[in-house]
């Protein structure tokens, strides 16, 4: 039993309808934050409820959008399929998360040049997944790029500019890091 | 929508968690990955008491590879298979499996036990598991079982998995460098739920071969009579096989369209298999 995970030891009380709350403490965007959340609450609204960071969105509530998506220890994970009490002890990043990272940067840069947004709804997640294809080396085709965003819904654009923002940032990386070299 | 009131408790070991889930019963449910339960639970289908969260328990994330084979926790995730992070028993059959099921994001949190355990008809794991001959470890109050993976699924979300049971583990005989397999998912859009399953392995070296489909309205479909062409590298009887095996499953009902998928993805896998 960790520490903060609070209540294993406390026997689970049939008879009462009441629901404990549960101790978290998390590093949320670089910082450490410490809560006590009902275990139903959802990571997602969490964020965007207790810590006011309305950049991670809702649109299905059942892992199929995609809008929800942020950095769970490193890596995309659903915030609409995270209970908050279980990211005790975990890193959360969310897109108001990222000053200075030069994958986010460049993939800024190029959504705002190829126009990869309209309403931006999908937006804060689509460039948290295109970083996470980046730095795994899956965005070097359009195909590729297209594969890795089948979990993540545009209504707006029609995925065409989204895709060549990603492309033209992953190349802009990889010319950036040879050219290092 | 949200998820309804429940009660959260992340036990310390297995045997606390099975002694958590032996005493709230029909209450309690374990959550591992969560990327099927909590999506039930913010639909409301599922409405558990009490989660008891094992996705953390060593004794569960942990790989155990000898000569014969590789036992996976029940809580090793899909992205840790995709990626090969951990000893692949299958020559890169599971690799190749993972890195189509769902969406990164939830292959970062699904886990192969819970996969298992849900046995959705339309999941990669049942199927490929039972291609494979493997065996689930399954831990309860009593003690330990062993069952084979293709006896574990019995329907439609149905199991042998009792209900104060758990899935400790998954063991998979290695497959031999002489081993060949096929393996097609057929589905609208990359991630989705397939709407047609086949995967093909052969072994000569381990006088091994099975034909097995999923997404086959029930528990995987082993097809007895076209593993033992394939066997025989018979291909020209390939599709009458299928076709036979495929009507004698008169309990599965498939349309005329469901046993042409069906047919297709297994004449594919096993022209993979056998290529
Ligand atoms: C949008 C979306 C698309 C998906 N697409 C696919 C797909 O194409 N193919 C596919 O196979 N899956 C797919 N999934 C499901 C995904 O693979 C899940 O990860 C998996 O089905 C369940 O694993 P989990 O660890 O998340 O289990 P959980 O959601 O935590 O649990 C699922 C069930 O299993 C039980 N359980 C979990 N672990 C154990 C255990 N060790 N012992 C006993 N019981 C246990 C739980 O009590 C619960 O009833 C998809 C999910 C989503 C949200
Ligand atoms: S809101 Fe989480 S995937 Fe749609
Ligand atoms: S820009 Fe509107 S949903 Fe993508």
């Amino acid at each position: 039993m960790s520490e903060a995970g609070g209540n294993a030891g406390a026997a689970h009380n049939q008879a009462s309808s009441a629901v404990r709350l549960t101790a978290i403490r998390i590093r949320l965007n670089g910082s450490a934050v410490a809560d006590d959340v009902p275990p139903r609450l959802s990571l997602a609204d969490f964020l965007r409820e207790r810590r006011n960071l309305t950049g991670t969105h809702l649109g299905c509530e059942h892992g199929v959008c995609g809008a929800c998506t942020v950095l769970v220890d490193g890596e995309p994970a659903r915030s609409c399929l995270m209970l908050a009490c279980a990211c005790d002890e975990r890193e959360v990043e969310t897109i108001e998360g990222f000053a200075g990272d030069p994958v986010i940067d460049a993939l800024r840069r190029t959504f705002h040049q190829h126009h990869a947004l309209q309403c931006g709804y999908c937006t804060p997640a689509m460039l948290i997944t295109a970083r996470d294809l980046i730095l795994r080396q899956r965005a070097g085709s359009a195909r590729e790029i297209r594969d890795g965003l089948a979990g993540n819904i545009c209504r707006c654009t029609g995925y065409t500019n989204i895709v060549t923002a990603i492309a033209e940032a992953a190349r802009e990386l990889r010319r950036g890091a040879a050219n290092a070299q | 929508m949200k998820a309804p009131a429940v009660d959260y408790v992340r036990p310390g070991s297995l045997a606390e968690a099975i002694d958590l889930l032996a005493k709230s019963q029909d209450e309690a449910r374990v959550i591992a990955g969560g990327q099927s339960l909590v999506a039930m639970m913010n639909l409301r289908v599922a409405v558990p008491r009490l989660l008891i969260d094992i996705a953390r328990l060593p004794e569960l994330t942990a790989v155990a590879d000898d000569t014969e084979a590789v036992t996976l926790g029940a809580c090793v995730t899909h992205a840790a298979i995709e990626d090969a992070r951990i000893a692949d028993p299958s020559r890169g059959l599971m690799p190749k499996v993972a890195s189509g099921l769902a969406y990164r994001a939830i292959r970062n949190r699904g886990t192969i036990g819970g996969s298992l355990a849900l046995s959705d008809p339309a999941a990669e794991w049942p199927g490929v598991l039972t291609a494979l001959d493997a065996e689930a470890m399954l831990c309860g109050p009593t003690g330990r079982r062993s069952l084979k993976c293709a006896e574990f699924t019995t329907g439609i979300f149905e199991t042998r998995l009792g209900p104060d049971e758990i899935v400790e583990s998954i063991r998979i005989r290695k497959l031999s460098p002489e081993a060949r397999w096929g393996y097609v998912k057929l589905c609208r859009k990359s991630g989705e739920f397939a709407s047609a399953l086949a995967v093909v392995v052969c072994d000569r070296a381990l006088g091994y071969w099975r034909v097995v489909l999923g997404a086959a309205n029930g528990a995987p479909l082993v097809l007895e009579s076209a593993s033992r062409v394939v066997s025989e590298g018979a291909m020209g009887q390939l599709q009458e096989a299928v076709r036979d095996d495929l009507d004698r499953a008169a309990d599965r009902h498939f349309d005329e369209f469901q046993l042409n998928l069906h047919t297709v993805v297994a004449m594919r896998a096993a022209q993979q298999a056998l290529s």
